[in-house]
């Protein structure tokens, strides 16, 4: 594969440098220009990282995936280790989840009444009279007070997190199952391929209800852990495929005539390969990760109050919705915006691993090239 | 192949056994029945500890008590089948017979929505990659794929519910509105046309003053309040599904094609009058078939009295167009109930509802009236059937774009072209058939998926389907109730594998499956 790419590759350069030719050599140019060239090679990874980098919509997400997270983070703070003690790094919002602001609520009044509205307001001063300002409470805050810019922070920060675990969790199990499975087949396969299929028949949903239900109130941390351990069995399909495509391969016989390990051969010669598959399955793995999350806590059977996950806020404010929205709207904003990125990241990294979706030339190409042709000829 | 069959039988016995033998020790060990009594200060608590050990077999370790649940599961070999009690002593496999209909009832509309649209749309945008369509397309699936439904939900309660039925008491477009809209609609309609600049423009504006002309007339006539597709309506739609139909089947150059399926479509629109007959207040489920099949048989016949060669194809252009085109005579019907139905004490001029599965304040003669009852399913469907197509209908746009796409790039698509092939039936006889291959997997498995598929949905819109049965099961700790629950999923979702599997064998003849 990654010799093809590089021919291909280096195929279209040589025609674009040929088109280019074509025009120079009206100037009369030294014909010779491009034995003499020096060819720059290009390794897979560069080449992939290029074409990623070309994605705009990946790229756009990547960076926004990216502000989102040090955003949330950085507002809530982080604490790391026991409850007491540990290291703890303050955020630098000034409300928490538990200060309540009744005073401030009354202040923000809007719409004859209603209390606690948003201070955020991003019309410029040519706009209204005010220019933009933040305000107390750039998010408003809830019916009795609670700063809903801490809340929503707090809320996201618990969701990116049991992302991030789960979808770590699902992608080193799946991976090592995938590949155990796929490099030794035979029986090891067969009995861990219907292990796989015994947790896929349950939908994650089921499994989810039931782990969270009982195992929510002890914390977002513990419950993303139990979530990953039933989220690796898609990856694990995924990475046993192209494992049994790729220990075929020539590179792995000649390792192996080279008398390297069975644990070399996997480590340095096929998970190396392989590294498209997982990453891509990876991403889709993430953005399952977070809608399972909010879906479970809508619920009821994930994070529970007094903590709080984007989920959580949604089905505490649903009812709501008519009198204050903007209760509603922040924090289905926010998965909204991570889902979004993480779905076109993976959408950028499949197209830079695996181009076979590339262009195939169209009708109204095809017309064009003939018309280009009939000018010519 | 019965060797083959049967090895896949048995392994998807072990399958299942070893999913419920997990299940079961999970649900066991992480509920505890037992927590109901933590701050009782009844006197006699000690005696009702000890009746619940014994009723739920507690002093039993769970994988020991897996295998009497089972031993329940196994007896309907003999036709025994047991599925034990729930906590409130009614048997699991009659509460289970109460939901599945009910979710079958939610689900399956939405399904078949998000399958014809996410295909069609999935393939048009492979067909035009690159194109504003195509970008706009894609966009707009990423967008429905990152959309938590319950957040989906919440919204639509709000703007096409409440909203919609506060609208419906002045129920008046403004002009500004009907302009965006036609105008919106100009563009979609012109991207899924696509072509030059000139044709792009040309398209957006005729659409656009099409669409334009129908809501001012919507407007007029306060259409909102009684609607009805009338001969028009139906007219329109019959032929735009003959011109897809024969696009499809034999392209629109053919002229015994177009005779066919516009001269169907036309006899449609001449029944529409004569069909109304059949379609009496009186009428039942049975008197729909019969306008099916009327028309399905004068679809067919116009195809048989068309051709000599090729009936076959002729009688299929005559079939499907007819089977589309009888859908709009159907919801017409249907529609012109709506005013008798908003007006009634029981909807009170709100005719969308946020909640429930179907309005329990219908009189008995609403209820026995096979138009008001059917229109009521259908409003209380309207909400749910959305809120799920709209979720689903994304991953099948991108699933039969990728799958078109790589069909495209394939050499014999090329060697299509080179013998001269007319563009569409490259496309749609090399193409599109080939690109359904991996598609029938996913369907297949999907539809096994919609049983346990609508949790939420069911919550967010209070219908009393399988959704809410695990709900109670799990905040109940509902050993056998959750179970019950499990094992149908779980049986669904393997003997679907196996089905896909061997149906992959039967349309794709590369496959073959080992002896």
């Amino acid at each position: 594969m990654a010799l093809s790419i590089q021919e291909s590759e280096s195929e279209s350069s040589r025609i674009m440098s040929k088109q280019n030719n074509e025009s120079v050599s009206l100037v009369e140019k030294d014909e010779n220009e491009i034995a003499n060239r020096e060819t720059v090679g290009r390794s897979q990874r560069q080449i992939i990282i290029k074409r990623f980098v070309k994605h705009k919509a990946a790229m756009g997400s990547l960076f926004t995936l990216i502000f989102i997270v040090i955003f949330v983070f950085s507002a809530t703070g982080l604490r790391l280790g026991p409850k007491n003690g540990g290291l703890s790094i303050p955020g630098w919002w000034k409300y928490s989840i538990t200060d309540i602001d009744p005073e401030g609520a009354i202040a923000a009044s809007c719409n004859g009444g209603v209390t606690g509205c948003p201070t955020l307001d991003l019309a410029p001063a040519f706009m209204d009279d005010d220019g933009i300002r933040f305000g107390d409470h750039p998010f408003g805050t809830d019916i009795i007070g609670t700063d809903y810019f801490a809340l929503v922070m707090r809320g996201a920060q618990q969701s990116i997190t049991v992302m991030l675990i789960v979808g770590l969790l699902g992608v080193t199990i799946g991976t090592t199952i995938g590949a155990i499975a796929g490099y030794f087949g035979g029986m090891v396969d067969a009995v861990l391929m219907r292990l796989t299929d015994m947790f896929l028949v349950t939908p994650t949903i089921i499994i989810g209800s039931l782990i969270g239900f009982r195992y929510g109130n002890f914390g977002v941390v513990p419950l993303a852990i139990l979530l990953g351990f039933f989220a690796w069995m898609g990856l694990a399909r995924f990475v046993r495929t192209e494992f049994l495509t790729l220990r075929e391969r020539e590179f792995v016989d000649a390792a192996r005539v080279a008398g390297a390990s069975d644990r070399r051969i996997i480590f340095k010669h096929i998970l190396p390969n392989a590294i498209g598959v997982i990453i891509v399955a990876g991403t889709l793995l993430l953005s399952g990760a977070i809608l399972a999350e909010t879906a479970l806590s809508y619920l009821g059977f994930g994070v529970r109050p007094p903590d709080v996950s984007l989920g959580l806020l949604i089905s505490q404010y649903q009812d709501t919705f008519s009198i204050s929205p903007w209760l509603f709207w922040w924090p289905g904003a926010l998965i909204v915006s991570i889902a979004l990125c993480v779905n076109f990241i993976g959408d950028g990294l499949r197209d830079a691993f695996d181009p076979r979706q590339r262009r195939h030339v169209s009708v109204k190409d095809r017309l064009k090239a003939a018309e280009h042709k009939g000018q010519r000829g | 192949m019965l060797a083959y069959i049967s090895r896949r039988l048995g392994m998807m016995l072990i399958i299942v056994f070893g999913a419920s033998f997990l299940a079961y020790n999970l649900q066991a060990y992480s509920s505890d029945p037992l927590s109901v009594f933590g701050e009782s200060t009844e006197k006699n608590k000690d005696y009702l500890i000890a009746a619940m050990i014994r009723d739920l077999q507690l002093d039993v370790p769970p994988p020991i008590r897996y295998f009497s649940w089972l031993r329940g599961i196994v007896a309907g070999l003999w036709g025994d089948f047991d599925m034990g009690l729930s906590r409130s002593n009614v048997p699991v496999i009659e509460i289970l017979a109460m939901a599945i209909p009910v979710t079958i009832k939610l689900v399956i509309t939405a399904t078949f929505l998000a399958i014809i649209f996410g295909i069609s749309i999935g393939m048009i945008t492979a067909i035009r990659q690159y194109s504003r369509f195509d970008y706009v397309m894609t966009f707009f699936s990423f967008l429905l794929f990152s959309l938590p439904i319950f957040w989906v939900a919440v919204l639509l309660k709000e703007f096409m519910a409440i909203q919609f039925n506060d609208f419906l008491a002045d129920p008046r477009i403004s002009f500004g509105t009907i302009v965006i809209i036609s105008l919106i609609f100009g563009l979609i309609i012109a991207g899924f046309t696509g072509g030059s600049r000139a044709q792009f423009l040309s398209v957006i504006g005729s659409a656009a003053l099409f669409a334009g002309a129908i809501l001012t007339y919507v407007n007029a006539s306060q259409w909102f309040l009684k609607p009805a597709l009338g001969i028009f309506g139906v007219t329109f739609l019959a032929l735009i599904s003959a011109i897809i139909v024969i696009q499809l089947i034999t392209g629109l150059d053919s002229k015994k094609g177009r005779v066919v399926g516009f001269g169907t479509a036309i006899a449609i629109a001449i029944l529409y009058y004569p069909l109304q007959a059949l379609m009496s207040a009186d009428a039942s489920v049975l008197n729909v078939f019969a306008v099916f099949s009327i028309n399905i048989s004068v679809g067919i016949g116009i195809g048989i009295a068309v051709s000599k060669i090729d009936r076959r194809v002729y009688m299929r252009i005559g079939l499907f167009t007819a089977f589309i085109a009888t859908f709009p005579i159907i919801i017409d019907r249907f529609m012109r109930e709506f005013s008798t139905y908003m007006i009634s004490d029981a909807v009170n001029n709100r005719p969308i509802p946020t909640l429930g599965q179907a309005n329990d304040l219908l009189s008995p003669e609403q209820l026995d009236s096979f138009w008001i009852s059917g229109l009521d399913t259908a409003l209380h469907l309207i909400l749910p059937t959305l809120a799920l197509t709209l979720i689903s209908f994304a991953g099948y746009v991108r699933f039969s774009r990728g799958s078109l796409l790589e069909v495209l790039n394939m050499d014999y698509i090329r060697t299509a072209r080179a013998k001269g092939l007319s563009e569409r039936t490259v496309i749609v006889r090399h193409g599109m058939r080939n690109a359904m291959l991996p598609l029938t997997t996913i369907l297949v498995n999907d539809f096994a998926g919609l049983i346990g598929g609508a949790i939420i949905t069911e919550g967010v819109f209070a219908w009393k389907g399988m959704g809410s049965v695990f709900n109670e099961a799990i905040r109940n700790y509902d050993l056998n109730l959750f179970m019950g629950v499990f094992i149908i999923t779980a049986f669904l979702t393997v003997f679907a594998n196996f089905i896909a599997d061997l149906l992959y064998g039967v349309v794709d003849p590369r496959i073959r499956i080992r002896k």
